[in-house]
């Protein structure tokens, strides 16, 4: 025999141990982010109100709300939306449908590759220097078209990893099929592969920009202001203007002392949080929609 | 022997060729997959080709339609003169010639279009945009492929949701819409039931009245049903061609009797 | 044996079909007009070519900007302050008006507060992977990593928030000596902002042994624990390391839940109980001042973006390396 009954024994308790031992560990993560939840919930829920919602921040707690920094979000989604996608899909597209295997490829690649590991306040170095001081006639300076520039570059390789995914899982057969009809490259590509792997983009798009709108650094280091009592102009002109966003308007009201402030900062992460899961269910349900269809 | 049907008994020699091709070869870096091919491919006939699987039977048919151009490292040499042009030749448009020679590929591979979309596919991306034209193409089309009748009051619906020798017969239709001169159908039913094969073979017989076939097939009986020509592939090389009766009854080469009589492959 | 033959049956309605529609206008027309239309349309693929290629660089264009912005103003700054003195000074005070420039008081604490996220986020996360691959019922795997996912999307504001005024406080219960910022609650509560990036590549890493390998173990007599220690993660090291470093990677590039929770008074120490500032925090700090454009001390941004940008740049060259490695031996 090479083990004994003690042995054996001591062996079993050792591996219910380690199994014991991985829950818990798996459960940490878990456990916090639900006292997270409480937490935050339990601060802020009582604080929302219409009228904290459609108020500008102000020198008192109880007057203060997120108008300003909630519209000056979604202005930025939407604008980083628009700079964002095309660019991503046509990187994309190029690196998947056009592009050779060639040098020029692996330099795109390692490029993203790299890009995607960067902290995002380097990204606002960049925002600051380029989008802010070098392009100031266009941008206006520290305007919400600079932040959303900014922001395009940051989730940009986001989108790109996603869209070629969801275009390599379209089945070489279609476009074999498209080719041999006397479909052009640009044909088979824009009328076949991209339709096909259109949800599969979008979802990866919606991620990223969800990202997008919980980044707090990038935006604070190229010049978002932190106490913003107007509403950017729904214009070309409002392009221009200064802004603010909602995880700023949470750090300036964590970093004040008064507690009042600190329950207004609890609302805003619970309308942060709300806007964040309503994206990514969006993202789930067009994932969902799409692989019953095929 | 297979018995054949009378009409394959005959060929007709006098009319000149369709394609020709003179001493194809096709490299895919090392290996030799199609080696110093000669052939004839009369017009508005079926030539089928037969082998054992892997013999380079359906990269030959791709050079026909120069499909094999999307292959990185594919090298073709030799000619083929479709009407006395060469498809390789600097001049000719790839584009263009896949509209003059259509494909059908083993595995149906409909868009997840509907029907409809599926069909007007081809017309569409040579540019033709009238509602009306469309529509009569693409009932023209299905006829052709004896799909009208099973889905003229469905045209909306998806294609996926047809059956697979309905789908086949959606992708013959497809290639069709665009009014090609030659068909390449490689192993076109071999994924499906026998009724929709049999199905297909009876396109076949009434197509080769308007265009040209060339049909890659491992089923020999299938060849000997539908072919007026057919013709011996070997580990790239065209061991032997000719009228399809002559090449099952009476085979001058013994390579081509070893594989007929079942010997191998 | 007599194969099966079908006689060919002409369809009336087939030919009906093709008499009463005679080809329609897709046939080409003469030569010269198809060939003018070819090299149109061979320009248009041209130029759609060209455009996506474009697109495609942008990305090298970012990484170029980033290099080029960080790079000019850094010698800029040098030009003024030399590195020596960057290097070795060991006050960071460029705002005030004896200015100090030791990189090392932002970086200790940079360093500080990394090492602690990672005490926590390392074994938790090892485990937990070990877990998950080896052990866990694949239910128990489908619902706990999107979970993780959640835990990953969570805004890095709302973990400061929680490290300020949760868990800071928590702290003080016990030992109330703790600053009101300080390191240790910063550096806890990124730690379980970087479990779910561990997790996960290590889980990969994990999940990519050939099952063979285990199956040799099993047959022997192994415990699932020897298995998992002794075979596994052994097969799977440089891909857990490569998790490893990442993990060190973005713990070093984190920003707001320091810069909420760890303060923003640079202090060389390594005291986890008291202020400290990292790197990332004295940038946002700057950001958030009035410090004019063009000044020295606007440079030193740059400069401390730059150190930290070198930083994360190597971690994540090496990490991917070893993924490389990896991937070579087991794909």
């Amino acid at each position: 025999m090479i083990t004994s009954e003690a042995h054996r024994a001591s062996r079993r308790r050792t591996v219910r141990l380690f199994e014991l031992a991985g829950l818990l560990a798996t459960c940490v993560g878990l456990v916090v982010l639900a006292v997270l939840v409480v937490d935050v919930f339990g601060d802020g829920l009582p604080r929302l109100s219409w009228q904290f919602l459609t108020s500008y921040p102000s020198r008192k707690p109880e007057d203060a709300g997120i108008l300003a920094a909630l519209v000056g979000s979604l202005w930025l989604l939407v604008l980083t939306a628009l700079v964002a996608f095309p660019i991503g899909v046509g990187a994309a597209i190029y690196l998947e449908e056009y592009s050779t295997q060639g040098r020029l490829q692996r330099v795109i690649e390692i490029n993203i590759a790299n890009l995607a590991g960067v902290p995002s306040i380097i990204y606002g170095l960049l925002g600051l220097e380029l989008f802010v001081r070098i392009m100031r006639p266009i941008t206006g300076g520290r305007s919400v078209l600079a932040g959303a520039l900014t922001m395009a570059l940051l989730v940009m390789p986001i989108v790109i990893i996603a869209a070629r995914e969801a275009l390599r899982a379209v089945a070489d057969s279609q476009r074999q099929a498209a080719y041999a009809l006397g479909a052009t490259r640009w044909q088979v590509t824009s009328r076949v592969v991209v339709p096909a792997a259109l949800p599969g983009i979008l979802t990866g798009t919606i991620l990223a920009l969800s990202r997008a709108v919980g980044e707090t650094a990038p935006l604070i280091t190229m010049g978002a202001l932190t106490y913003v009592a107007f509403l950017p102009d729904l214009s070309l002109a409002g392009l221009q203007s200064p802004f603010t966003v909602l995880p700023i308007q949470i750090f300036n009201w964590v970093s004040r002392p008064q507690p009042g402030f600190h329950v207004n900062a609890a609302a805003g992460i619970v309308v942060l949080l709300v806007v964040l899961l309503l994206m990514n269910a969006t993202a789930i349900i067009l994932r969902n929609r799409y692989q019953r269809r095929t | 022997m297979w018995s054949v049907p009378e009409a394959a008994l005959t060929t007709q020699a006098d009319t000149p060729a369709k394609v020709e091709v003179r001493d194809l070869s096709v490299h895919y870096g090392e290996t030799k997959a199609v080696d110093g091919v000669n052939i004839d491919i009369p017009r508005n006939q079926v030539t089928a080709l037969i082998g054992p699987s892997g013999c380079g039977k359906s990269t030959f048919l791709r050079c026909l339609n120069r499909m094999n151009d999307h292959i990185a490292g594919a090298q073709i040499r030799g000619r083929v003169v479709m009407d006395g042009e060469d498809v390789y030749g600097p001049d000719v448009d790839a584009v263009d010639l896949r509209r003059r020679v259509g494909m059908v590929f083993q595995k149906s591979n409909p868009f997840p279009k509907t029907i409809f979309e599926n069909v007007a596919f081809g017309p569409r991306v040579h540019g033709l945009r009238d509602a009306v034209a469309l529509r009569e193409i693409v009932e023209r089309s299905l006829r052709q492929s004896a799909l009208w009748d099973e889905v003229s009051s469905s045209l909306e619906k998806s294609a996926l949701e047809l059956s697979g020798g309905q789908q086949q017969r959606l992708c013959i239709a497809r290639a069709l819409a665009v009014e090609p001169e030659v068909l390449l159908m490689d192993e076109p039913a071999s994924a499906l039931d026998p009724i929709s094969t049999a199905k297909i073979e009876e396109l076949i017989h009434e197509l080769k009245n308007s265009y040209t076939i060339v049909i890659v097939t491992h089923n020999m009986q299938q060849a000997a049903r539908v072919s007026d020509i057919t013709a011996y592939f070997y580990l790239g090389k065209l061991i032997e061609y000719g009228p399809t009766a002559r090449i099952f009854t009476s085979p001058t080469r013994q390579e081509t009797e070893d594989y007929i009589t079942g010997r191998f492959g | 044996m007599e194969a099966p033959v079908t006689e060919p049956r002409p369809d009336p309605a087939y030919s009906a079909t093709m008499t009463a529609h005679p080809p329609l206008t897709l046939r080409p027309p003469r030569r010269a007009v198809a060939a003018g239309a070819a090299v149109a349309r061979a320009r248009r693929e041209r130029l759609i070519h060209i455009a996506l290629a474009f697109c495609g660089i942008v990305s090298i264009l970012t990484t170029a900007g980033i290099v080029l912005v960080l790079l000019f103003e850094t010698i800029e700054f040098f030009r003024e302050v030399p590195l020596w003195r960057f290097l070795t000074d060991l006050e960071w005070t460029p705002l005030f008006a004896d200015k100090k420039f030791g990189v090392i008081v932002l970086a200790s604490a940079t360093f500080l507060t990394s090492v602690i996220a990672l005490v926590v986020a390392i074994p938790v996360g090892l485990m937990s992977a070990i877990y998950l691959s080896e052990v866990a019922p694949r239910r128990v795997r489908g619902v706990v990593k999107p979970l993780l996912e959640v835990l990953a999307g969570v805004p890095t504001v709302v973990y400061g928030y929680f490290a300020l005024l949760f868990v800071t406080p928590l702290l003080q219960r016990v030992y109330p000596d703790i600053s009101g910022f300080n390191a240790l609650s910063a550096g806890l509560v990124m730690g379980v902002m970087i479990i779910p990036l561990v997790v996960s590549l290590s889980e990969d890493a994990l999940f990519a042994v050939p099952q063979n390998l285990r199956d040799g173990a099993y047959a022997l007599g192994a415990t699932r624990l020897q298995v998992a220690t002794r075979v596994v993660v052994p097969a799977a090291l440089s891909g857990v390391v490569a998790s490893f470093i990442l993990a060190v990677s973005r713990a070093v590039g984190e920003t707001m839940i320091v810069a909420i929770a760890a303060g923003q008074s640079p202090n060389l120490t390594l005291n986890p109980f008291v202020p400290v500032e990292t790197m990332t925090a004295y940038i946002v700090q700057v950001s958030l001042g009035d410090t004019p454009t063009g000044t020295l001390e606007f440079k030193t941004i740059f400069v401390v973006g730059m150190t930290l940008f070198l930083l994360t740049l190597g971690l994540n060259t090496l990490s991917h390396r070893l993924v490389r490695r990896f991937r070579e031996r087991y794909e």
